[in-house]
């Protein structure tokens, strides 16, 4: 425990270095190593709920897209009154943005609640179908909503003087002065590394602990974990709300760094990408999860050339890695459990 | 300690039990036997709350009504099941294994007389302290169910086929360690089991289960006798 409470904050320093040579590395660079680390932290959250806890979800980008637009919407509509409180410094930006992060998680984990309580009483290819469904419903919703510019996507708001705010300028207030918001660029090496070493130093905790081997316990065997005295719901809940949470400040850290969110951002096949993450880095290690997260971040752009065949690529790279490596690229071989048949049923009853 | 009364239980349309009543006084072994599909699991699962029971059944623990509560809750209270089938956590270690039954304890510091003493019972889990409980054999599998259900510290303690796919050389000495546990622990003992012979032989009183009925009733030596049981049960022509 103390060796990664050690480890953790050598890795923050680090980042913080790094952070400071960020001006060097070219720019092209610069935003696939933040991608990267916006996956990492997707596919390390995800893991915990399919990997750790065995709870197949596959509505990731919809708690992603939450918190993209919760913290994005708070950090423009409210942009006047944010900088009036915390001010243009440095320090006042980093509470600003802890801020809106935070709030993009907790609104997250909060749908996750919602749609973990009733969906997680099914299992498997069920509640697969459930969570996809309700990360198209958040899509879809997202796409009607016109104050957070609806499938036009949205990169700020224009704010008058007499107190109008609107996402384009209205012709009629030509005369009257503006302010357009845009959504700040906080995001840098620094935030997204940060909140990648807090995630995988919780859930590496969380798993060592007690309380966390309940998550693998739920996932084994759920009946003898309730025969344990287990609640395996709570568990099963728990499990989905934390990723949520994170997922949620995953999205808030790419509105904050693309300054454009569009609901198309958050569709089937960002979850899907999420889902191949977790598959191919092994379910249920967070270091494999983590390589396949920055590989499967490199590699798009690696083969930009090809890339209508990025999907066959994929494919293939999937199938291959189920017939070699099953257990994913650094997953611990799962211990399967015998198969254990009674003995035939004696032939003679007493009615006999 | 225990008393089921009128229990039944359905699965959609089929009527897996019938409405049977049981008596497990305290610090006793009591057995129920029966075929497959008689119900015998389902009686467990229905007490230990896995499965619902139906309107009319009624079952008291020390003199509470526990019909449906919670599973969680029940264990706290110290009804603790190993279910069929070894169902160990086969990710975690059998010291990992040990901790999740201890997971509701409140008094901590008295885990390592309980390690201690199963370790007394069961040697060989402690040779494999370390390894996956996947890993481990079907009896060795079979005695880490039952010594993490020991963790626990219960009182009742519900026993689900612990005969089943384990090698025979093995059986009786699962069965002779359930007997030490219930003589050194004083708990009790409510087993179910397909193997009547050795069931029967440790058992105080036992309750023969067929299609959803307790069709046979009597203390364990007198079952043992009975012509009809012999016949059915204990492979007699």
């Amino acid at each position: 425990m103390k060796n990664t409470k050690i480890l953790f904050l050598i890795s923050v320093v680090l980042i913080f270095g790094i952070n400071l040579l960020s001006d060097y590395i070219n720019s092209y660079y610069y935003q696939i190593i933040i991608y990267a680390g916006i996956n990492i932290i997707l596919a390390t959250s995800l893991n915990l709920i399919n990997g750790y806890a065995g709870q197949f979800s596959l509505g990731h980008a919809g708690f992603m897209a939450i918190g993209a637009y919760l913290s994005a919407s708070i950090s423009t509509y409210f942009a006047p009154s944010l900088l009036s409180i915390f001010g243009d410094a440095v320090i006042g930006k980093a509470i600003w943005f802890i801020l809106v992060l935070f709030i993009g998680g907790v609104g997250a984990s909060i749908v996750g609640v919602i749609v973990g309580v009733p969906s997680l009483r099914l299992k498997g290819d069920y509640l697969a179908i459930t969570t996809l469904g309700f990360g198209e419903i958040i899509r879809v919703v997202i796409q009607n909503l016109d104050i957070i510019g609806a499938s036009q996507g949205f990169r700020g708001i224009y704010v008058y003087d007499n107190g109008v705010k609107s996402l384009e300028m209205i012709p009629e207030l030509s005369g009257i002065t503006y302010k357009f918001y845009s959504i700040p660029q906080y995001t840098d090496f620094f935030w997204a590394f940060l909140v990648v070493a807090i995630i995988i130093f919780s859930i590496t905790n969380l798993i060592r602990s007690t309380y966390g081997r309940g998550f693998i316990a739920v996932k084994d065997d759920e009946i003898a974990a309730e025969a344990m005295g287990i609640n395996t719901t709570k568990f099963k809940v728990t499990a989905f709300v934390l990723g949520a949470f994170f997922a949620g400040v995953a999205g808030g850290l790419y509105s904050h760094f693309v300054q454009y969110i569009n609901p198309e951002d958050f569709n089937f096949l960002r979850s899907i990408e999420i889902v191949v993450m977790v598959i191919l880095g092994g379910m249920g290690s967070t270091i494999g999860v983590v390589f396949a997260a920055i590989i499967l971040t490199i590699l798009p752009e690696l083969l930009r050339d090809v890339q209508q065949y990025r999907m066959i690529i994929y494919a293939l790279l999937i199938i291959i890695m189920m017939l070699v490596r099953p257990q994913g690229l650094f997953g611990i071989k799962l211990q399967k459990k015998k198969k254990i048949t009674p003995e035939q049923p004696p032939k003679a009853t007493l009615k006999d | 300690m225990l008393r089921v009364e009128n229990l039944t239980v359905n699965y959609g349309a089929i009527n897996a039990l019938k409405g049977i009543t049981i008596n497990v006084p305290e610090k006793s072994i009591i057995t129920l036997i029966g075929a497959n599909g008689a119900g015998k699991t389902t009686t467990l699962r229905a007490i230990s709350s896995v499965v619902k029971s139906a309107g009319g059944s009624r079952i008291y623990y020390e003199d509470k009504d526990i019909t449906n509560l919670p599973p969680h809750k029940i264990v706290e209270m110290g009804l603790c099941q190993v279910p069929e089938g070894r169902l160990i956590f086969a990710n975690l270690t059998v010291k990992e294994n040990l901790d999740m039954g201890a997971y509701l304890r409140k008094d901590k510091q008295n885990l390592k007389n309980d390690l201690d003493f199963i370790f007394n019972i069961f040697p060989r889990l402690k040779e494999r302290i370390k390894q996956p409980g996947g890993t481990l054999s079907g009896g060795e599998q079979q005695m880490l169910a039952i010594s993490r259900a020991l963790m626990s510290k219960p009182k009742l303690l519900l026993l689900d086929e612990p005969s089943l796919g384990i090698a025979p050389i093995l059986v009786r000495t699962i069965f002779e360690k359930i007997v030490e546990i219930n003589k050194s622990l004083g708990t009790t003992i409510l087993l179910v089991e397909q193997n009547a012979h050795f069931a029967l032989s440790v058992a105080n009183f036992g309750y023969v289960l067929e299609t959803g009925n307790i069709i046979l009733e009597g203390p364990a030596k007198e079952l043992e006798a009975n012509p009809e049981v012999r016949k059915a049960y204990l492979g007699e022509a």
